[in-house]
């Protein structure tokens, strides 16, 4: 058996921050372990740009914001081994892993960072009647195909989903010749960036069909067509709002989920708003010396709150290492309420707090000059006035201690306050 | 007097512009959460430009494609000139991140530069 201070499952900018930052606090006997060829995650396809401008006030392509942690983590000597494919891990933070060059690994960890990110919704899990053709993927396949492979998936497109990644797959088919016919999206309001709407769609004339959803592919190989329905309040097909598109290709973009099997194998309890697991205000699980930062906690469309987020997870797993985190004293539980869907992190012990707790949450419909009001049990404790909330942006709360730290009470309340 | 509303893709927050020129040629903006949001407005609204993101063929690297961005923004007009020229580049390794793949393309003053190391 191998021993560790410190574990990272995950290569990914979530993985890349925590490992710098547990090296940063003072633990020298770190292992980062990938299961692909090199660092990086996700971010090694995502070519566009716009990763970075909280953390380092710049605008970077995928690649560019994983080079800067990679080369940091190579600078600071923190040892990685990648083609390794964690297979489980225990309560007791043994970890067995597979590589081709180092074969069967059995390691043990001190602390364990869970940083395995999120897959896509597929096919599969939506219901799109019709035939199983060829020429169906889900945006981040096509996305993979494309910038890392060089391999275009299709001539004409129709994209079901209006998330950031269907947005930027319209520009970059359009880009390398590609027809983009339309994006279908279920809900009335786009699931992403206003300034992707802009530079991806209508930069390139494409429209954005909002209240519809495609309900039928035909083909027999390879697709042909798709039909497209507008849908009424409860999302069902308005019947004589039908009109069909000739394509070859669809791509799906309708979500992602965090990749949690390895943490529901080591018994982590989940989340079922965020399908991650549950974390502490230390991004530590329901298991002591497991933290977990990233996609696989909850869906982040900034990889910079993914970073910040990561650091504290990082940061704590080294505190964890020297016996500095403490599970006595006050604690209290978060609880979305009236239009929020979900609050990271669920439960908060007061004395591991220095100064600010960090809050991330979702609403659940979009709102405009709202307040979400934050209770202490039955008491307001703040109120914060928002323009625009949406569920595509998840709002970041900083809240500094002195606020909730000389109360008693067990439960945090976060809602959604309308205008009158 | 003129009015335009337009969406500052300059960060993430996406602010709605309402701008207004008037008749002797200032411009007052509404809307812009930071100082940002006027130099775009003007320039979207005079010469547009976007930065471009895209890849290059590869040839003896375990990597098939490698991606690139223009060093500043391109005139919205050219960005479809500038990707048949970009798409018939083909590179070696090794390469690093922010070395120039093509110099001053199109004459715009722009770079085309890598975006990784190769
Ligand atoms: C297709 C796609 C496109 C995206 N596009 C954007 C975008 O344009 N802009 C944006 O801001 N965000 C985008 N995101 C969100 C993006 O994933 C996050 O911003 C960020 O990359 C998340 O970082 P992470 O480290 O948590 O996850 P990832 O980047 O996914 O990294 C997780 C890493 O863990 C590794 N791993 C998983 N399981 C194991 C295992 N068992 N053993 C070993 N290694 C394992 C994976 O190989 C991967 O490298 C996209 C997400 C996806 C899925
Ligand atoms: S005005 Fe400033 S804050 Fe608003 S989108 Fe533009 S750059 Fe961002």
């Amino acid at each position: 058996m191998i021993n560790y201070e410190v574990v990272v499952i995950g290569g990914g900018p979530a993985g890349l921050a925590a490992a710098i930052e547990a090296k940063r606090n003072g633990v020298n006997n770190i292992l980062v372990i990938e299961r692909d060829r090199e660092l990086g995650g996700i971010l090694q396809q995502c070519i566009h740009n716009g990763f970075g401008l909280h953390v380092f006030k710049e605008e970077l392509t995928g690649p560019e914001y994983a080079h800067r942690f990679i080369k940091e983590l190579k600078d600071m000597g923190i040892e990685y081994k990648l083609d390794t494919m964690v297979l489980s891990l225990n309560k007791e933070k043994v970890i067995h892993a597979i590589s081709r060059e180092d074969g069967y690994m059995i390691i043990k960890a001190k602390a364990v960072v869970l940083a395995m990110g999120c897959r896509e919704r597929t096919a599969g899990a939506i219901n799109i009647p019709g035939t199983r053709p060829s020429g169906v993927f889900s945006a981040g396949t096509a996305q993979r195909y494309i910038n890392i492979d060089g391999y275009l998936v299709g001539k004409k497109v129709v994209i079901l989903g209006s998330g950031d990644i269907g947005l930027i797959m319209a520009r970059r088919m359009t880009l390398e010749g590609a027809k983009v016919l339309a994006v279908a999206e279920i809900m009335p309001y786009s699931g992403g960036l206003n300034r992707n709407i802009v530079q991806c769609l209508n930069d390139y004339n494409i429209p954005l069909y909002l209240s519809h959803t495609i309900t039928e592919i035909k083909g027999r190989d390879r697709v042909t067509s798709v039909v497209i329905s507008q849908v009424d309040e409860s999302m069902k097909p308005i019947p004589g709002t039908e009109f069909e598109l000739e394509c070859d290709t669809v791509l799906l973009s309708v979500g992602l989920i965090p990749e949690n099997e390895l943490s529901e194998q080591a018994g982590i309890e989940i989340d079922p708003r965020t399908k991650g697991p549950y974390v502490t205000e230390t991004m530590e699980t329901s298991i002591d010396g497991v933290f977990a930062c990233g996609n696989v906690v909850h869906v982040h469309d900034l990889v910079d709150f993914v970073t910040e987020e990561s650091r504290r997870a990082g940061k704590n797993a080294a505190k964890y290492v020297k016996d500095l985190i403490t599970n006595q004293g006050k604690s209290f539980n978060t609880k979305p309420s009236n239009g929020v869907s979900y609050i990271v992190p669920q439960k908060v012990r007061v004395d591991n707090i220095d100064n600010t707790l960090d809050i991330f949450l979702r609403v659940r419909a979009i709102y405009n000059n709202a307040k979400l009001v934050l209770k202490a049990d039955d008491e307001v404790i703040k109120e914060y006035n928002k323009k625009h909330l949406a569920p595509g942006e998840m709002e970041h709360l900083v809240l500094p201690k002195k606020l909730f730290a000389d109360k008693d009470f067990d439960t945090l309340t976060i809602e959604v306050k309308e205008a009158n | 007097m003129e009015k335009h509303n337009l969406i500052c893709i300059n960060c993430p927050m996406g602010c709605r512009l309402e701008i207004t020129i008037t008749e002797n040629g200032g411009w007052l903006i509404e809307g812009n959460q930071c100082k940002r949001g006027l130099s775009y407005a003007q320039k979207e609204l005079t010469a547009p430009t976007r930065t471009l993101t895209t890849t290059v063929k590869v040839k003896n690297s375990l990597l098939r494609r490698l991606p690139v961005k223009s060093s500043d923004g391109i005139p919205k007009e050219k960005i479809f000139e500038a990707m048949a020229l970009i798409n018939q580049v083909t590179v070696e390794p090794p390469i690093s991140i922010g070395d120039i793949i093509i110099e001053n393309i199109l004459d715009t003053g722009v770079n085309i530069i890598s975006s990784r190391d190769l």
